[in-house]
């Protein structure tokens, strides 16, 4: 049975489980990831299967998280760590910004650090402060980093395999409100390349760019354009560091212009990198400047104020029709 | 003072790359066996004796104890109305404080108009001791605000949800009061798990070096989530404080009077130039984590109902009645406030209003700033252009 449906959540947890099974290197290490299986029990029935020393549940220290995922890498292991919340990466910033990524360039190429950090992020579930962050750009502007965010249950079950089997650390963003979102995961295919975007919605007018929540969101903006007579192209990004620029590329030398959405602040965001580097590559192709909709210049809302804040279906129609109107 | 030697256990090498399912390979001795607590009240309402504490009692009146069990009643209706508000889908979460009534109301009330409190997102009860309107903090829980209240007009701080923070925001505040010659102090909260993080480490190295006025008070409710305390330490955590070089105390978290005691104790210490301490609050959580927590996955009904023999409130109450410092009339009359409290503040929260929208980019700098103000301006355009749908 290779194929089977299964919520993007389940999807991570397979994934893990079949890490653990085929790796005896593979640890899993964070807050609550045992018995509880974490806080949105992603990690359920890993530690009742693989035991206290593989499934770790680990004290209250997101920095010593980090930290001893490094020196357990530096002994050979493959810790995934779970970050509770976006918000509480922070206390292990540190080591993953001046240590973990740097550690290979270092070492002249010696040290590898084959450690996953997993982190829940965005918005859209109604929780407190500190539970809804998007903070990839800050991450991306690390060399040393591998940064991605799968948008549906298939690709959330490969793309942790190959994260995982990566040599380089690699920063993998789970869009939580996305969990929940059940697909078909064929267990026995062949996965693309992990940085590789992918076309999810072929089109002429216009390209949408996209990666974790937003994809699904775009895709539904591409429905209803539809309705208006509009083609438009939905790209899955999939990787956000490196960013599949070819991909890019050829999406907007078709459609000439551009959106790209994400739910982090717009100002400094993986949106102005695409657009920039859009923006040379393809300049003669456009017939619209890249837009970009996603979060504003503010901390993120209280919930009751999140559907203003983030990117939604009107948000994403009406920057197409700006682009459009060029 | 209560520093007992713990020998730790061997630790036990994890076999690592072996699957052990069942096999433990971490320490096991609970940090928490066998706690040699200060404690002023049993559970049974008996009133002990203390040599080194008393004294920070003696002289409380039966109408101050009357006081401390309203606190504590009232506290824990608020927390009830919340709770079921929560379950109403008024709120979008709540971190009840069910069981640690005596730990919050104790210290808090241990405070003085000019300390200032550094809490994190559980401590109601000292909120309540501080004269913060409970339905303030309920606009975080609700989804309106990211904190609601002003933390000077109390000398009450935000609710901090990252866990640990605070601690060293109290030491710097604690080190300001010493540079101005002042005599208040500060008292830190926190919980077992976050005795972890490395910021409560660095807030006891500040604060130490720099001799702050600090009291931390760290409510051992016995649970991080899902994971017990023995998954932070392998010593009983006030034991900590000693590494640090100042002292610890551990305090029967479910004894109000010994909570009052013992807080007091450490404000003075700190109020007289003597520097932080350490008060671990030896408690429990009966209730989950917030409400978005299923205990049942993690930890057994029995250890619950074992705690509950030890309820704060009750047991007060057993000692009011014994030492005849409350009559019926009292206790009747608590039910009615309650009942009110519990009324006002349901009320309060359904007439909450949503934040205008505008809300979003408002103070998100002091000093104002352009990008702020052209998306507000975009914002702004943008929400018209419905209104001229709709007006069509
Ligand atoms: C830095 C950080 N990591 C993780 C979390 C998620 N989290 C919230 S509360 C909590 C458990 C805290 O336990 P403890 O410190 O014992 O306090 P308690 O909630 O039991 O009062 C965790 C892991 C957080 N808020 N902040």
């Amino acid at each position: 049975m290779a194929a089977e449906k299964m919520a993007l959540a389940k999807a991570i947890n397979e994934s893990l489980r079949r890490a653990l099974d085929s790796d005896p290197k593979v640890l899993i290490m964070g807050e609550d990831v045992g018995k509880l299986g974490g806080v949105f029990r992603v990690t359920d029935g890993l530690q009742k299967d693989f035991g206290e020393s593989r499934v770790i549940d680990t004290p209250l220290a997101e920095s010593g998280i980090v930290g001893t995922a490094i020196g357990l890498a530096l002994r050979g292991y493959r810790p995934v760590v779970e970050i509770q919340f976006d918000g509480f990466v922070f206390p292990a910033y540190d080591q993953i910004v001046t240590q973990l990524a740097k550690m290979h360039a270092r070492s002249l190429g010696k040290v590898k650090l084959p450690v996953v950090v997993r982190i829940p992020y965005g918005g859209g579930i109604g929780a407190v402060e500190h539970h809804s962050e998007s903070p990839e750009a800050l991450f991306a502007h690390v060399a040393g980093l591998k940064i991605v965010s799968p948008s549906n249950p298939s690709d959330a079950y490969w793309m942790m395999q190959q994260a995982i089997q990566s040599d380089d650390p690699v920063i993998f963003f789970e869009p939580k409100r996305r969990y929940w979102d059940k697909a078909e995961v064929n267990t026995e295919a062949i996965p693309g390349p992990l940085h590789k975007a992918r076309v999810v919605r072929e089109g002429t007018d216009l390209t949408l760019a996209a990666y974790g929540p937003m994809v699904k969101l775009c895709q539904e903006v591409a429905d209803a354009a539809a309705e208006e007579g509009r083609n438009l192209e939905v790209l899955d990004l999939r990787s956000v560091s490196p960013l599949d620029f070819d991909s890019i590329q050829a999406s907007v030398e078709k459609t000439r212009r551009l959106v790209v959405v994400h739910e982090a602040p717009v100002f400094f965001g993986s949106g102005a990198e695409i657009a920039a580097r859009i923006t040379e590559r393809c300049f003669y192709h456009l017939e619209a400047p890249v837009l970009r909709v996603g979060g504003y210049h503010a901390p993120y809302p209280p919930a009751r104020l999140e559907e203003e804040y983030l990117p939604g279906l009107d948000r994403v129609l009406d920057a197409v029709d700006r682009a459009l109107a060029y | 003072m209560t520093v007992e030697s713990t020998a730790a256990p061997k630790p036990r090498r994890s076999a690592g790359t072996k699957s052990t399912a069942g096999k433990r390979t971490t320490a096991r001795k609970s940090p928490g066996t066998d706690p040699e607590l200060v404690q002023l009240l049993t559970p049974e309402g008996k009133r002990v004796k203390n040599a080194e504490f008393d004294k920070y009692v003696a002289g409380i009146t039966p109408e101050e104890l009357r006081g401390l069990y309203r606190d504590m009643v009232l506290t824990r209706r608020f927390d009830a109305e919340a709770t079921s508000l929560q379950r109403q889908g008024e709120l979008g979460l709540w971190a009840s404080l069910l069981g640690q009534e005596a730990a919050q109301i104790g210290s808090g009330r241990a405070t003085r108009e000019d300390d200032y409190v550094f809490p994190t997102y559980r401590e109601h009860g000292v909120a309540w001791c501080r004269g913060v309107d409970p339905t303030n903090l309920l606009g975080m829980f609700r989804g309106v605000n990211n904190g609601g209240w002003d933390p000077n007009s109390n000398n009450f701080q935000l609710y901090t949800i990252v866990i640990g923070s605070q601690t060293l925001h109290a030491t710097g505040y604690a080190m300001g009061i010493a540079k101005d010659g002042a005599d208040s102090a500060v008292i830190a909260y926190f919980g077992d798990g976050a005795s972890s993080q490395g910021d409560v480490a660095e807030s006891f190295t500040f604060s130490a070096v720099y001799n702050a006025p600090v009291v931390f008070f760290c409510q051992n409710n016995q649970w991080a989530i899902s994971e017990p305390t023995e998954k932070q330490t392998r010593v009983p955590l006030y034991q900590r404080a000693q590494g640090f070089g100042f002292p610890g105390v551990r305090v029967d978290g479910n004894d109000v009077l010994a909570c009052l005691a013992v807080t007091k104790w450490a404000l003075e210490r700190a109020r007289s130039g003597e520097g932080p301490t350490l008060v671990e609050a030896y408690t429990y959580r009966m209730g989950a984590h917030t409400t978005s927590d299923d205990p049942s996955k993690y930890r057994a009904d029995e250890e619950r109902e074992a705690w509950e023999a030890k309820d704060p409130i009750l047991r007060l109450r057993r000692y009011l009645e014994a030492s005849n410092h409350a009559d019926e009339g009292f206790f009747t009359e608590l039910e009615t406030e309650s009942e009110a409290l519990g009324k006002r503040v349901r009320e309060a929260v359904r007439a909450m209003p949503d934040p205008d929208h505008f809300a979003i980019f408002e103070n998100v700098y002091a000093d104002g700033h352009a990008l702020v103000d052209e998306e507000r301006a975009q914002f702004a355009a943008y929400q018209a252009s419905f209104a001229d749908v709709e007006g069509a």
